[in-house]
């Protein structure tokens, strides 16, 4: 490690030209003003009580106390873990399966791989409505129950509050799916299929197969897919403000829901922003994840 | 490559042999992904069918009723009294300068970072990745108090500099990987032709990135076109918004009225439909290179 920092370097080491810095320091600068000062702001406004008028009253960590103290805040807590397990479980079920069926080349898997991952470019608003129709009294779904004779189960989906959650988990699921299947096709590709082509020489099954030859090569995408899949639920807004708007009865109340609610119907901003500095002291762990597996990309 | 063996032997005769499993297996393949995918695109194909229906119909047969006529009485209007053709237009008017903008200030940085000797540009690179992984609800409300301040909150301005702002950490990140992939060689010989920092940027670096700049480009589109909770943020005028928040009012207005919800929400998805149908190929190496590389 010590020696790779040496003389070949030298050469590089000019002056940095003036014009450079302004090619950097623009750039950050509006990163600056748009990310990092407001997200400094933030911080602060947790921890202050106040409704957009005259100036912030600070009232220490009373918000904090607050948050804890409050059942939809729990609920939408709640509500958050069972999206993050429920969401990104059954994404990245859905998308490894998906990935190892249609990894190698035959006829037909080039179409299946572009139906499944169209709804990816979709809003998640538009995938909303989407699936807003099929729950529908009358829509596809309670028909499809209705014609194979389960009446019983027909239900109100997005306005029961048994169901919402679920729902809408199912909307977002069919949505992502397929962006996972594409980083695992990319996770796939790159592991050595002598290996694998080896194993089944050796008599080994399918199962076996995958998951002592395979799924070990796996382990940089999945870290990935972990964290993108966390970051991604925990940032999760617009398909649940499109269909239930975190309703019925908070049931389907997300943290960044009830943040919004606070924030900008309530205008209780103080308040709202303690909400967004704990959904980001849940994220913070994620993130690193990340970026410590960006920066091993850049050191490779 | 092992591919060979494994894809089906197209026959003429009728009937698998029992003694080939692996044109067995060929047909379980196929009898289990058809089913499958025609679930998955069954919503898709179902709003569009929706879409095309008149509210006559729905009203006496149900949505999940198959059409009787079509009608295009939804598109209509959606786009007029609905109003998505005027939020289609917005749309266009904050995706195009935004993505350009972006992709141009990242080009910038990740030229200052990755062809120059600046102190810390690991630090500042991962600084600004880090910046694009920051949930969105922990800039929300400071955001707004910053265009009020700039005098743009509630103008279309905002939202182009917020899209630019949130974004530009991972364009650059993605664009340093691979202005470094160009070989020192290539602009030090340029240097001693005598072109300047400039025009080495404008005419070997930005040639070369092109791939990378089409691909980025296809997926920042569909990001911006598609983002709602920046639009609502800093946006309060109904007849500003672009089309996923005017979709979600129109929603608002036309509860029962099935199919323009419907209509709405297909034109609201074709333009990223486009851009993915027409950027296939980039579109997924985008997709790869956010993550997995």
């Amino acid at each position: 490690m010590t020696a790779l920092a040496a003389p070949p370097r030298k050469k590089r080491l000019r002056a940095v030209p003036k014009v450079v810095w302004f090619f950097l320091l623009i750039p950050a600068a509006v990163e600056i003003g748009m990310v990092f000062w407001p997200a400094v702001n933030s911080f602060y406004l947790s921890l202050t009580e106040w409704n957009g008028l005259g100036a912030a009253k600070p009232v220490g960590l009373d918000n904090f106390k607050n948050l804890f103290a409050d059942d939809i805040f729990r609920g939408a807590l709640w509500n958050n873990v069972i999206w993050a397990i429920g969401f990104g479980g059954l994404s990245v079920l859905g998308g490894l399966a998906l990935a190892v069926a249609l990894n190698r080349p035959r006829r037909g898997v080039g179409l299946y791989r572009s139906a499944i991952y169209l709804p990816m470019v979709f809003s998640l608003a538009v995938t909303g409505l989407f699936w807003r129709v099929q729950y529908q009294p009358d829509g596809t779904i309670n028909t499809l129950l209705g014609a194979v004779g389960l009446e019983s189960v027909e239900k109100q989906w997005l306005a029961n509050p048994d169901t919402a959650l679920y729902a809408v988990l199912i909307a977002a699921v069919w949505r992502q799916v397929g962006y996972v299947m594409v980083l695992y096709l990319a996770g796939l590709k790159s592991t050595d299929p002598t290996l694998d082509d080896a194993a089944a020489t050796d008599g080994a099954g399918p199962w076996q197969r995958f998951r002592y030859v395979t799924w070990p090569q796996l382990r940089g995408v999945n870290t990935v897919v972990f964290a993108v899949t966390v970051i991604d639920s925990l940032r999760t807004f617009d398909i649940v403000w499109a269909m239930t708007q975190g309703g019925p009865y908070h049931s389907s109340e997300l943290l960044s829901t009830y943040m919004f609610q606070q924030g900008f119907t309530f205008l209780n901003l103080g308040y709202a922003s303690a909400i967004a500095v704990v959904i980001f002291a849940l994220a913070l762990i994620f993130i690193i994840t990340y970026l410590v597996r960006a920066t091993k990309e850049e050191v490779a | 490559m092992s591919t060979a063996t494994l894809t089906p032997v197209p026959a003429k005769t009728a009937g698998p042999p029992p003694t080939k499993p692996k044109r067995r297996r060929g047909w379980v393949f196929h009898a289990v992904m058809a089913p499958l995918t025609l679930l998955w695109v069954a919503p898709m194909v179902f709003v569009l069918v929706l879409a095309f229906r008149s509210f006559d119909d729905i009203a006496a047969n149900g949505t999940a009723a198959w059409p009787v006529s079509l009608s295009l009485e939804g598109f209509r209007e959606a786009l007029g009294r609905g109003t998505m053709g005027r939020a289609l237009w917005t749309s266009v008017q904050v995706t195009v300068p935004a993505v350009l903008l972006s992709l141009l200030l990242a080009s910038w940085a990740a030229y200052a970072l990755s062809r120059f000797h600046i102190p810390g540009r690991r630090a500042i690179l991962l600084t600004m990745l880090a910046g694009n992984l920051l949930p969105p609800q922990i800039l929300l409300i400071p955001v707004s108090r910053v265009m009020e301040s700039l005098g743009i909150y509630d103008t279309l301005y905002a939202l182009v500099a917020i899209h630019v702002g949130f974004g530009l950490g991972f364009y650059t990140f993605v664009l340093h990987g691979f202005m470094r992939s160009i070989p020192e060689e290539l602009t030090e010989a340029a240097r001693i032709d005598g072109a300047g920092v400039v025009q080495i940027y404008a005419r070997i670096i930005m040639p070369l990135c092109r791939p990378s700049l089409a691909a980025l480009g296809a997926l920042a589109t569909t990001w911006i076109f598609n983002d709602l909770i920046w639009a609502i943020t800093v946006l309060r005028t109904e007849a500003k918004l672009p089309v996923t928040a005017a979709l979600l009012n129109l929603q608002g207005g036309y509860v029962s009225n099935w199919n323009v919800v419907a209509a709405a929400s297909v034109i609201a998805a074709v333009p990223t439909a486009i851009v993915f149908f027409a950027f296939q190929r980039h579109f997924v190496s985008g997709l790869l290179m956010g993550s997995s590389k």
